[in-house]
């Protein structure tokens, strides 16, 4: 046998402690696999029947009103309807109640409206919701070629909660140390929303708010004019990383990992992603930002910015929000039906950010 | 009779302490008394110091204490001076290179000009270590295999860290100094350029460090086997054969038809281990200056498949109307 104050038993302690700790890290198996791509390519998408069960647990669509489509506009029956003027009073009701269970379930109607007078617009909720109701029929009218058929309701991202869980601020502007040390890089720190990486926290600003450019692979075999710098890509590695963490997946999902910026290679998917950026840039641009004086500071973020949104706010960890329960369908006021055009209520202006500098180096 | 086959040293040899050869006149003596310990005996030898570090070992050890120092505190101060959050964080912390917008310019010391000096006393450490070493081995008479061996290293990090960021015109090509922060660039570095797998030199490194642990393995275990029968002189018996290297290479002339000599084996090794950081470097050197995306150069060339679409042709949505808006 060997002593405990040796080589063989300091080593067989820390060899023990070791492995201890690194299998509490583990994930308890079986794991599903699925097979997307040619063989041997490591196209495969992992899945553990646990976390798929939990998710799928946490991730119902709530059941829906009968509907109702009776009663004269509501845009004549109440007073101060901007949006959904031609909606029946009993579709309008439906949606109104249907809204309340879905936002503000503990504080009910007048968490938006003045008790007594509900066509007041004194308090900022109702203000919020109406420039969200725009945002949500924009979705469903606009961006069928990212939400396509399922479409999107106020509980897609809300799911009860007054503000969607999974939001975004701005953070630090890269290289604004305002000392002599080397601080404010914006990465370098444990970020969880890129999986717990030393990536950089905030990818969302520079893409999703404002335009810069995601791609960084050249099309070329030789160097043809491609600029991207390694920190582009590692801000665009960033923003995949959110990507794949809000919709709980792997790169596999769109990608091919032997040629990741090849189209032919990846999968629909990515087209589908592709397009989310574009719409998202747009969400947070022209119905976020110009709401931020709406919110108290106290709902605003570090620099005093409004919340945004990402794949997460809607995904929350799903491929499709809710499993791609159709819930817009069952809510026509909300695919736009008797709602008035968007342009024509008020006129979204460009953000100052967007013209801006942006938070990339 | 010493047991051989075991993870750790089983035998160790005391004798009297000895200092070793005398050292060529100069300012410098070795340093410390040596003395035997049971602990370290088990993993090499038993008998630890006396310590030489003459002046170049000292100016070695200065420039990389600055360069650990300039690193270190920078961590420190991106944490806010916590020193709770510095240790728990440390792995995520690190010194970052100047933004690609300074090009080779000096960065304000915020911004990138602490890296740049970090970089510069960490390079003089490592190449006053090689002097170190050089001068030593030539001192004791023996070869410089180990301080050539050393510079192949120092050429890898000077490749990552040096030349290719002189080569694309911006040190902020160069990886941050972190233990994470360095893995993710790694991996940054590879999505740029289209899959670094693809990369021949990239290959080649790949194939002379797994070589090297394999020819470490096959060398190691064929000594171990054969010292019963007296491979522990090994050097001896490149020219003078025993029965340990006749059964040596008679075990792998039997396993494999042909065998490495006790003298080839070690060449084998050195060339194994200082082939991968050259040829690492020439793939380093080689990506982003002549070749921008390896997936499409090894696919030009014939190196990698090109399978055909799974999904059917997918056209870039950037370059359609739809995807442009």
């Amino acid at each position: 046998m060997f002593k405990l104050y040796s080589i063989p038993g300091i080593a067989l302690i820390v060899a023990f402690l070791a492995c201890f700790i690194c299998v509490l890290t583990f994930e308890r198996p079986p794991v599903d696999v699925i097979s997307t791509g040619d063989p041997g390519v490591g196209m495969q998408l992992l899945y553990n029947p646990a976390k798929v069960n939990a998710a799928l647990g946490m991730n119902k669509a709530p059941a829906a009103l009968p509907p109702i489509d009776a009663g004269p506009p509501a845009g004549k029956a109440y007073k101060n309807v901007q949006v959904l003027k031609n909606v029946s009073v009993g579709a309008f009701t439906r949606l109104m109640v249907s809204m309340t269970t879905w936002v503000a379930p503990q504080q009910g109607c007048t968490y938006c409206h003045v008790a007594g007078n509900f066509a007041s617009d004194a308090k900022y909720t109702k203000v919020v919701a109406r420039r969200m109701l725009q945002m949500t029929i924009a979705v469903n009218q606009t961006y069928t070629n990212h939400v396509g058929g399922v479409g999107v309701t106020c509980y897609t991202c809300h799911r009860g909660n007054n503000a969607p869980s999974a939001i975004w601020f701005t953070g630090v502007t890269p290289g604004s140390a305002p000392g002599i040390a080397e601080t404010n890089m914006g990465k370098n720190l444990p970020a969880a929303n890129v999986n717990g990486s030393s990536l950089p926290s905030d990818p969302y600003t520079p893409f999703l708010l404002n335009n810069d450019k995601i791609s960084v692979n050249g099309t070329t075999a030789l160097p043809e004019g491609n600029k991207a710098s390694l920190k582009n890509t590692e801000w665009t590695y960033a923003l995949m990383m959110t990507y794949a963490q809000g919709l709980g997946v792997s790169c596999e999902f769109c990608h091919n990992s032997r040629a990741i910026s090849n189209w032919d290679e990846s999968t629909p998917q990515r087209v589908t992603a592709f397009y989310a950026e574009a719409m998202l840039r747009d969400l947070n641009g022209n119905y976020m930002v110009p709401l931020t004086q709406e919110f108290p500071p106290a709902l605003r973020g570090p620099s005093g910015d409004v919340a945004k949104i990402d794949c997460a706010t809607c995904h929350q960890g799903v491929y499709k929000p809710l499993f791609g329960a159709k819930m817009a369908v069952q809510f026509p006021p909300l695919e736009g039906v008797g709602a008035v055009p968007a342009t024509v209520v008020g006129s979204p202006a460009m953000p100052a950010t967007m013209s801006g500098g942006s938070g990339q180096p | 009779m010493p047991e051989y086959q075991n993870i750790f040293t089983r035998v160790q040899v005391r004798g009297p302490l000895h200092a070793g050869v005398p050292v060529p006149t100069g300012p410098w003596e070795r340093e410390g008394q040596p003395f035997y310990s049971y602990l370290l005996g088990q993993l090499g030898n038993a008998q630890v110091g006396p310590f030489y570090l003459g002046s170049l070992g000292v100016a070695s050890l200065v420039c990389g204490f600055i360069a650990i120092e300039i690193i270190g505190l920078n961590m420190w101060a991106s944490v806010h001076w916590n020193i709770i959050l510095f240790i728990r964080d440390l792995p995520w912390l690190a010194l970052e290179p100047p933004a690609p917008a300074y090009g080779l310019h000096l960065p304000p010391l915020n911004q990138g000009g602490w890296w740049l000096m970090a970089g510069f006393f960490l390079t003089a450490s490592m190449v006053l270590w090689f002097l170190r070493v050089h001068r030593r081995s030539t001192q004791l008479g023996i070869g410089t295999h180990t301080a050539w061996a050393f510079a192949a290293a120092i050429w890898l990090f000077l490749c990552l860290g040096f030349f290719r960021p002189l080569l694309m015109g911006a040190w902020g090509e160069a990886p941050p100094f972190g233990i994470f922060p360095h893995l993710d660039w790694t991996v940054a570095f590879s999505l740029r350029c289209g899959n670094l797998y693809y990369d021949p030199f990239h290959m080649l490194s790949i194939v002379f460090l797994y070589g090297s642990v394999l020819l470490f393995a096959m060398h190691a275990g064929t000594i171990l086997a054969t010292s019963r029968f007296g491979a522990d002189k090994e050097v001896e018996q490149t020219v003078d054969r025993g029965t340990a290297a006749e059964r040596g290479a008679l075990f792998w002339r039997w396993t494999m038809g042909f065998n490495a000599t006790f003298e080839s084996i070690h060449r084998w090794a050195w060339w194994f281990a200082v082939l991968t950081p050259i040829t690492g470097g020439i793939g380093i050197l080689l990506t982003g200056t002549v070749v921008d995306n390896w997936f499409l150069w090894a696919v030009k060339h014939g190196v990698a498949p090109q399978y055909a679409p799974l999904y059917g042709h997918i056209t870039d949505p950037a370059l359609t109307a739809q995807g442009s808006k």
